[in-house]
């Protein structure tokens, strides 16, 4: 099997041309993710790029991306695969009292009948994928195995027609959000990242790429003030996303210092609890 | 190679970490694919495929510090503490500074006076030179750790010892002072606070070198395994809340948060897939009319079992106050799974505290109104159970009723005043459940002036809650 990545250091610029700005962390998974062929568990807060990671590896490579938005109450026939049994119903009808039934059984229950899901749309696909499985800790416990055979092995079983196997590994992420344990199992077999906030200067980067018509002095204040509010015991601490959507905030209002007053007018976009941005403020406007 | 990385998974996992075997050979295989002398892409491979568990992270950087501190280029140490890498290092850097006229000293950094290190140290976090940080890191453990071979001293000695002869906190001021001169004027609020944190932020990186220097050394003397083992962290769950350190609180603060957010899902998600109850007519007939009358849909009945009423009893004696505080912290961040929650916190005299998480959001701060507004103290502040659970059966013992359920929280170190037992007897005759969460040791109890056994009998069970884990896996019992 070809490697997607050369180096880490591929990883990182190819990320960068797209608009994501990856640290020495989260390349050197992605790299080692292809090089070992195996999937990706990505944990972390909300709004700190886990899903935005996949869809950016997607790009870079080229490669389509099959997302599986997890819930609770998926299964099988959701995530895996499912019978078109109203196709298999009008089959039989069509061929009523010609064929034995032998032949009808073997008949329906072929490919053609068969309707894929994403999983199983991954493993079958002939072009290179990525398959990103979203918030894999809303599903139950019992629907996790789900995904262990697919995981591991590449291939799904259907008792039916017999085991398919990939024509090619998939680039898996499956992104977290921590409401509960996963199983052991599932860990295993997973290489483990943590996207964690970023740190000051990554964060400018990341403003400064995202957000249109923005000065670097601008881009540098809003880092440093985000990141004296991530220290403050938050019920919420501001996500990258909820950083970007105020930076936006600011560069609309033709804003270009940043002063207590101003900040305070526009914490919340910043934050999303009433006692959140009251700490907030009290702690911006007076040391 | 293989060698040394078969000794840090076994030190991961006498850290507490669990690593299979299958984890152990995926970290063999990724190592394969890194380039060696790119350490940090290194540790991020081994982390990627060892640790599967946020929380367990910095108990890994711990011991791959510790393991893989001697490789890597720029990380070469000088056994002699005046070998040549160091001075060459220095050599440069202070050519650097003196090209740009900031430095003043010259030669190299071991001539130079205290006062011209702190300049120099100022400078570089000034700008936040990383280089010029990490040299001096270096070139002040050699100077002021006072490190001997062989002496049975832990890291932390030597650190403070560094650290106390670089008076960091002074140095902030002085920063602080000197942006203030480079803007001529004074600051806004929010430049000052930006400012701060940035020094803040550069100066805890520095600490973080001189520590890290601490450990190379350390390890050169004494070899990985020793080190490891001094150095050996709990994990979060696993720290006593009795003997927790106030970094150790911190995590333990920082734990504490997912854990409820797991421990509330996984609760409703218990709650809600009970067993099946019997056929529901009324449903089922009503869904029938979608298929003409026939009943093709059985619907059924889920029992929805009552939430449990709490009443938490906690004692904030100086001893368990840390327990008492993360119990009610614990218990008020999933208050949602009960139908109501109320707290009573004592000494020797009793208060009720429910009032001050009703009317506010921030459960922190209530703890903090405890401590500093509830009326605990009848005498002399030292425990008294006998008296507190007496007036907590005048004052609150008729709002116990069949549905609640006591929590009773403390080591029941009564101080040899009489012990009141029956108001717990009295109790539990009233109430669904009685318990006694104890965060002592179970070899601890009913040594000395613990009374719990006497108190224990009287209850539904008495726990050992030493740590996040057993309080957890009761809270989970519970609800």
């Amino acid at each position: 099997m070809s490697n997607r990545f050369e180096s880490v250091q591929e990883v990182r610029e190819g990320l960068k041309r797209v608009n994501y700005l990856a640290d020495e962390g989260i390349a050197g998974v992605a790299y080692l993710a292809d090089r070992l062929g195996k999937p990706v568990l990505i944990e972390g807060p909300a709004g700190t790029g886990k899903t935005q990671l996949a869809k950016s590896v997607a790009e870079l490579t080229g490669a389509r991306l099959i997302r599986l938005q997890c819930y609770e109450g998926l299964d099988e026939s959701k995530a895996l695969y499912e019978w078109n049994y109203k196709k298999q119903l009008l089959r039989i009808q069509a061929d009523k009292g010609s064929d034995g039934w032998s032949e009808i059984h073997d008949d329906i229950f072929g490919s053609e009948f068969l309707l894929t899901r994403p999983l199983l749309e991954a493993i079958t696909a002939e072009e290179p994928v990525v398959l990103l499985i979203d918030e894999v800790d809303r599903v139950e416990v019992e629907t996790e195995a789900l995904l262990l055979e697919i995981l591991s092995e590449y291939q799904v079983s259907i008792p039916e027609l017999g085991t398919i196997t990939a024509n090619q590994i998939p680039l898996v992420f499956l992104t977290s959000n921590n409401t509960r344990e996963l199983s052991e199992a599932l860990k295993r077999r997973c290489l483990f990242l943590h996207v964690d906030y970023p740190q000051l200067e990554r964060e400018k980067e990341i403003v400064l790429t995202k957000v249109e018509g923005i000065t670097d002095a601008l881009a540098d204040q809003i880092a440093r003030i985000v990141r004296s509010i991530r220290q403050l015991d938050l019920k919420k601490a501001p996500s990258v996303s909820e950083t970007l959507d105020w930076a936006r905030t600011l560069v609309l209002l033709g804003i270009e210092n940043i002063d207590a007053e101003k900040a305070k007018e526009t914490l919340h976009v910043l934050l999303k609890y009433q006692t959140d941005i009251a700490k907030a403020a009290k702690e911006l406007s007076n040391d | 190679m293989l060698d040394l990385l078969s000794g840090f998974i076994v030190e991961l996992r006498n850290a507490g970490l669990p690593v299979s075997l299958t984890e152990n050979l995926d970290a063999m295989e990724a190592i394969m694919h890194i380039p060696l002398e790119d350490r940090e892409a290194f540790k991020y491979a081994l982390g990627a495929t060892l640790v599967k568990n946020h929380s367990h992270w910095r108990s890994f950087e711990t011991v791959f510090e510790v393991y893989f501190s001697l490789r890597g280029p720029e990380y070469a140490i000088d056994g002699t503490g005046e070998g040549n890498a160091d001075l060459d290092e220095f050599m440069r850097q202070m050519q650097n500074l003196q090209g740009q006229g900031e430095g003043k000293g010259g030669g190299t950094m071991d001539g130079l006076t205290p006062e011209e290190l702190m300049n120099i140290l100022m400078n570089a976090l000034m700008n936040g030179d990383q280089a010029m940080m990490r040299a001096l890191a270096k070139q002040a453990v050699q100077r002021f750790a006072g490190m001997e071979p062989g002496r049975p001293v832990g890291g932390t000695y030597y650190l403070y010892r560094t650290l106390r002869n670089l008076d960091l906190d002074g140095m902030i001021d002085k920063l602080m002072e000197a942006s203030r001169q480079q803007v001529g004027g004074e600051l806004t609020n929010l430049e000052e606070r930006l400012e701060r944190d940035e020094y803040q932020d550069r100066i805890e990186k520095f600490k973080q070198e001189v520590e890290a220097e601490i450990r190379r050394r350390l390890v050169a003397d004494r070899g990985a395994e020793a080190m490891a083992k001094t150095l050996r962290k709990p994990l979060p769950e696993d720290v006593e809340f009795m003997h927790a350190s106030r970094d150790e609180m911190q995590h333990l603060k920082k734990a504490l948060q997912p854990l409820t957010r797991k421990l509330a899902a996984r609760l409703a998600r218990k709650r809600r897939h009970g067993r099946k109850g019997p056929l529901d007519f009324r449903n089922t007939v009503r869904h029938s009319l979608a298929y003409g009358g026939v009943p093709a849909e059985p619907k059924f009945k889920y029992p929805r079992p009552a939430k449990p009423e709490l009443i938490v009893v906690a004692d904030i004696s100086g001893s368990v106050a840390a327990f008492a505080r993360f119990t009610l912290m614990l218990v008020y961040a999933i208050s949602n799974q009960f139908s109501k929650v109320r707290a009573f916190v004592f000494i020797d005299g009793i208060d009720e505290v429910t009032e001050y998480f009703k009317k506010t959001e921030d459960i922190s701060e209530a703890i903090h109104r405890i401590n500093t507004e509830a009326d605990v103290i009848w005498v002399d502040g030292h425990s008294d159970y006998g008296h507190a659970f007496e007036v907590f059966w005048d004052k609150w013992g008729k709002e116990i009723s069949p549905k609640s359920t006591v929590m009773l929280l403390g080591d029941a170190r009564n101080n040899y005043h009489a012990s009141q037992s029956w108001v717990v007897k009295e109790m539990r005759a009233k109430a669904r459940h009685v318990y006694w969460l104890n965060p002592e040791p179970k070899s601890y109890w009913n040594t000395g002036d613990s009374i719990v056994g006497e108190y224990g009998t009287f209850t539904d069970g008495v726990y050992e809650c030493r740590n996040l884990r057993q309080l957890e896996a009761f809270v989970e019992k519970l609800a």
